[in-house]
């Protein structure tokens, strides 16, 4: 398969970004990343730098991985994250443009690449159960209902990627952060902090996110398929306390 | 190679049952009021980094933190599916501690210590309580109960799982911890770091240099003692299941300075990952060994079928092999065994699906029986995001047509030498989690690495960081010449990857020759030969590579080329160590397969007399002749007996 690329470029936070044209020649079953390996590799020993994008576990679960292919946060294919799409999914697309998560609070770094170290910073801001090392008492003490701790777990899933902001006409990071408070004030554990959501809801508008109006395209491209239902969770929780 | 005095791992002795608690209490302690003039590097902050970094800084000690992502959410532990064990016993289906030990002991081919598996087994306990405490939302039963499964090697129901995210739950349990005590000021955290060196202060570990990702820039940071917690090496074989960043880089600096490296050709070959498809695949998918629980593992019983639908192959002219050849455990023997048995019938020409060099590389996982039995829905619930992920890769779905399958680099067993404290032999620098060499023998039962690296971090690391700081006074801040040193050092190698007199090839280019050496002579099956043949063939490789290595940008900016470089060149001698290691170790054991010590219908054979310690290697300051130093292993509880599973 035959592919013109626009891949964008910038230095540094500062420099000014732009599309940069290339063709290349991948298989079907290459997978996106792959793709830009071979194009990395083909940049390298012609001695030019390659493109900086961030990735790691290349199997959907670490987060890291963050583009935006024609428009959309991970590419066109549903729940999938960006490491996990593949070149035979395009197969009717062959000019692809590539570009980084755009979003006031996630400052591109260079190239492809952000920083998305706002997201720690909101999760330091209360996403924990306070509980010291060793002072546990045995775990089935607490029976938790399943479909509790299901409910839990779904939310749970979250892998901080930072698409839901990255699609946001708002830029908000309303639905990462319901994600988190739904799972931890479900669970019997983590109830006691009623001030959970306020507090990481302050620090998000803090960080420059925006805020919720309800467009609801976070769901929509959220590889984990965190619902906005945990939005709804959050809110009753928030008037609660 | 010559030998010296054996090593000495400081093991507790009396009844197996009261060392750990005994050791505790011998253990010095720090007084609260003088914790916080102590300080603590911890590098890594995946499950063992961050539960070890969050424990010391409840403590009191002032801990600073470092990882290579651009937050400690990203580490690898993250992608473990399958669970954690635990001796919690919920099923009443015979489980203990003990019991718990001796899979372990057994499942290492009795080349672990029992002191150390032991206390593992016995805190495996704690960990699934803290862990339910911090809110990892675990499977539960309709009761509300914790639910669980069984695993290879296992013939009780031991392990707690999260859906297929265990790693996910339990390491953003442990994230969440230190993010709690980073916003209360005890911990000191720096993504996009990587460690460069370790510095020694009058022979102690007493800081690293790192290189910031984002800028080049080189620092360096002093404290009381260094806590490595790097995670694992498979990425020396390039195609592994671990994530592309993993690497050894952290504590082969150590090995350089004089920290011993145990058992290097310890690497587990995961039976269930999907199989390879092309020559420019970057990285393998482990499908999770829960999968084994209710999927039949098998192949055509005649090649002249290879290339048929699976669907259409009748019930009589399959193969299920390991229910075949191991009719006790079945479909969960353990790892080295399956992967052993897959690659067997593979050699025999009876492998499906994608040809790789000429030969197919795949067996079937079949999961048509138990959708018959349990339904489809059951069957999903346990399994669905495993389905997905594999349907997503390979666009075939495993609920219509069984899987394919072929065994990958997936763990190191072998990593840094650690004593009972988990201190190395450099000292003052301990090591945690897959970093280390201390639990899992010859060959790592599934469901253990998520125990090791939580007990290491969240009970073991805190006792006994505690016993060293009480004996050290606080390190002075002052001009160390030291410091100076271990910089330059750092940047020299940087000007040195960045300057190879004859530019040609890229870093992957070399890794990817690295990785077929090691997987052809290094991998499921050794023989002394091709051992040989590796070694030779890794030093005119290494030698290229330093010859014609091309990086291009500078080391002043954030450059992911150099940063790969860099990895590379450390795993050019790191497999050089484990193709030494492989050949000295003359017999077979666990996932060790020497060709030559095999019984006659393929099992392995060890040689306990022989061949019953640890092998720790010394750095003499040339990589091609490293020393052997040997800790025996005493075996006062169990009998090595031979394996088996049948
Ligand atoms: C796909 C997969 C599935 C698995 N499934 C299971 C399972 O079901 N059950 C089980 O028990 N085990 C499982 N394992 C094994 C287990 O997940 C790992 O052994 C364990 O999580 C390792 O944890 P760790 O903390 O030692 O290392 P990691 O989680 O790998 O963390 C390493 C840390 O070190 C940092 N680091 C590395 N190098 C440097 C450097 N040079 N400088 C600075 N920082 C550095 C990284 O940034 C990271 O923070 C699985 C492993 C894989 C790969
Ligand atoms: S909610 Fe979804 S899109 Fe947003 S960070 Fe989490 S996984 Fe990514
Ligand atoms: S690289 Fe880890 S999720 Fe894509």
């Amino acid at each position: 398969m035959k592919f013109i690329l626009h891949i964008w470029r910038q230095a540094n936070p500062q420099a000014k970004g732009f599309f940069e044209k290339h063709e290349l020649e991948v298989e079907a079953e290459s997978s996106f990343l792959e793709m830009l390996d071979a194009l990395n590799e083909r940049l390298i020993t012609l001695g030019k730098e390659a493109i900086v994008f961030d990735h790691d576990c290349r199997e959907g679960i670490c987060g890291s991985c963050s583009l935006v292919i024609n428009g959309e946060p991970h590419g066109r294919h549903r729940a999938t994250t960006t490491c996990q799409q593949y070149m035979r999914d395009y197969q009717d697309q062959n000019e692809l443009w590539i570009e980084p998560w755009r979003a006031t609070a996630f400052p591109v770094i260079k190239d492809l690449m952000v920083d998305r170290s706002a997201f720690d910073r909101i999760i330091q801001a209360g996403g924990y159960i306070p509980v010291r090392t060793g002072a546990a008492p045995e775990a089935n003490t607490q029976p938790v209902a399943k479909p509790v701790a299901d409910k839990a777990f779904d939310a749970a899933t979250c892998i901080g990627c930072g698409a839901c902001v990255a699609v946001c006409p708002n830029a908000s990071a309303t639905l990462f952060i319901a994600a988190k408070v739904s799972h931890l004030s479900s669970l019997p554990q983590g109830q006691l902090d009623h001030k959970r959501p306020a507090k990481m809801l302050a620090k998000m508008e803090a960080e420059g996110f925006g805020s919720c109006s309800n467009y609801r395209e976070c769901e929509r491209v959220c590889p984990k398929q965190i619902r906005t239902d945990t939005i709804v969770t959050m809110n009753k929780l928030l008037y609660q306390s | 190679m010559t030998e010296e005095q054996p090593l000495d791992s400081f093991s507790p002795k009396g009844p197996l049952e009261q060392r750990w608690t005994q050791h505790k209490y011998n253990l010095r302690v720090v007084s609260p009021a003088n914790r916080k003039r102590y300080r603590v590097i911890v590098v890594g902050t995946g499950l063992a980094g961050a539960s070890a970094a969050a424990s010391l800084a409840e403590m009191g000690y002032q801990v600073k933190t470092f990882c290579y992502q651009d937050s400690p959410r990203r580490a690898h532990s993250i992608a473990a599916q399958g669970g954690i064990n635990a001796a919690k016993n919920y099923h009443n289906d015979g489980d203990s501690v003990w019991r718990l030990f001796y899979d372990m002991i057994k499942g290492g081919d009795f080349r672990a210590r029992e002191s150390n598996v032991f206390r593992l087994a016995e805190l495996s306990t704690s960990i699934i309580d803290q862990a339910v405490a911090q809110g990892v939302p675990f499977a539960r039963e309709y009761s509300g109960y914790l639910a669980n499964r069984s695993f290879g090697g296992a013939q009780v129901s031991r392990t707690f799982y999260a859906r297929g995210q265990t790693g996910q739950q339990l390491l953003l349990g442990a994230y969440q911890a230190m993010s709690r005590q980073v916003a209360e000021g005890h911990i000191e955290h720096f993504s996009r770091c990587e460690m460069q060196d370790l510095i020694k202060i009058d022979g102690k570990a007493k800081g690293i240099v790192v290189r910031d990702l984002l800028t080049g820039e080189l620092s360096s940071h002093l404290a009381d003692c260094v806590v490595l917690c790097t995670g694992g090496y498979g990425n020396a074989f390039y195609l592994s299941t671990n994530a592309k960043g993993c690497n050894t880089s952290a504590i082969w600096r150590a090995h350089k300075h004089g920290a011993l490296f145990a058992n290097p050709c310890f690497t587990q070959i995961h039976p269930t990952c999907i199989p390879q498809h092309g020559e420019l695949q970057s990285k393998l998918t482990l499908m999770s060994e829960s999968l084994r629980n209710d999927g039949r593992i098998w192949a055509p019983k005649n090649p002249a079928d290879c290339g048929r639908d699976p669907r259409e192959i009748p019930e009589q002219d399959r193969d299920y092999f390991l229910e075949r050849m191991y009719p006790a455990f079945g479909n969960l023997v353990p790892r080295d065994i399956a992967s052993r048995a897959v690659k067997h019938i593979c050699d025999d020409g009876r492998g499906v699906g994608h040809e790789i060099n000429g030969q197919k590389l795949g067996v079937y996982l079949d999961f048509a029986d138990a959708i018959k039995e349990q339904g489809a829905d059951v069957i999903n619930e346990k399994y669905g995001n495993l389905f997905d992920m594999y349907q997503r890769i390979t666009s075939e779905d495993p609920t219509q047509q069984p899987m394919r399958i072929y065994p990958a680099v997936h763990y190191t067993m072998g990593g840094l030498w650690v004593d009972y404290n988990l201190m190395t032999s450099v000292d003052g620098l301990f090591a945690g989690g897959e970093a280390n060499f201390s639990d899992h023998g010859a060959n790592r039962l599934g469901a253990s690495a998520l125990m090791q690296g939580l007990a290491d971090g969240y009970f073991i690391l805190p006792t006994t960081v505690s016993d060293y700081l009480a004996r050290q006074t606080p390190l002075e801040d002052k001009d160390y010449p030291e410091v100076q040193q271990a910089m330059n050092y750092s940047q020299s190698r940087l000007d040195r990857l960045l300057n190879a007199p004859e530019p040609k090839q890229t870093p992957d280019y070399f890794h990817r020759r690295l990785g077929k050496i090691l997987w052809d002579h290094c991998g499921m099956a050794r023989n002394e030969f091709d051992l040989k043949q590796a070694i030779e063939d890794i030093q005119q490789l290494r030698e290229q590579f330093w010859r014609e290595i091309k990086v291009s940008g500078n080391d002043k900016q954030l450059n992911q080329t150099l940063e790969r470089a860099g990895r590379v060149a450390d795993f050019m001698e790191l497999g050089e160590l484990m193709c030494i290691d492989a050949l000295s170790r003359e017999e077979s054991c666990g996932c060790h397969a020497r060709v030559e010590h095999l019984t006659a219908n393929g099992e392995v054979q060890r040689h306990d007399n022989d061949f019953g310690f640890v092998s720790a290697w010394q750095f003499t300051g040339d990589v091609v002749q490293p020393k052997l130093v040997k800790e025996p292993l005493h075996f006062d509880f169990v009998s090595p007996g031979i394996r088996n599973y049948q």
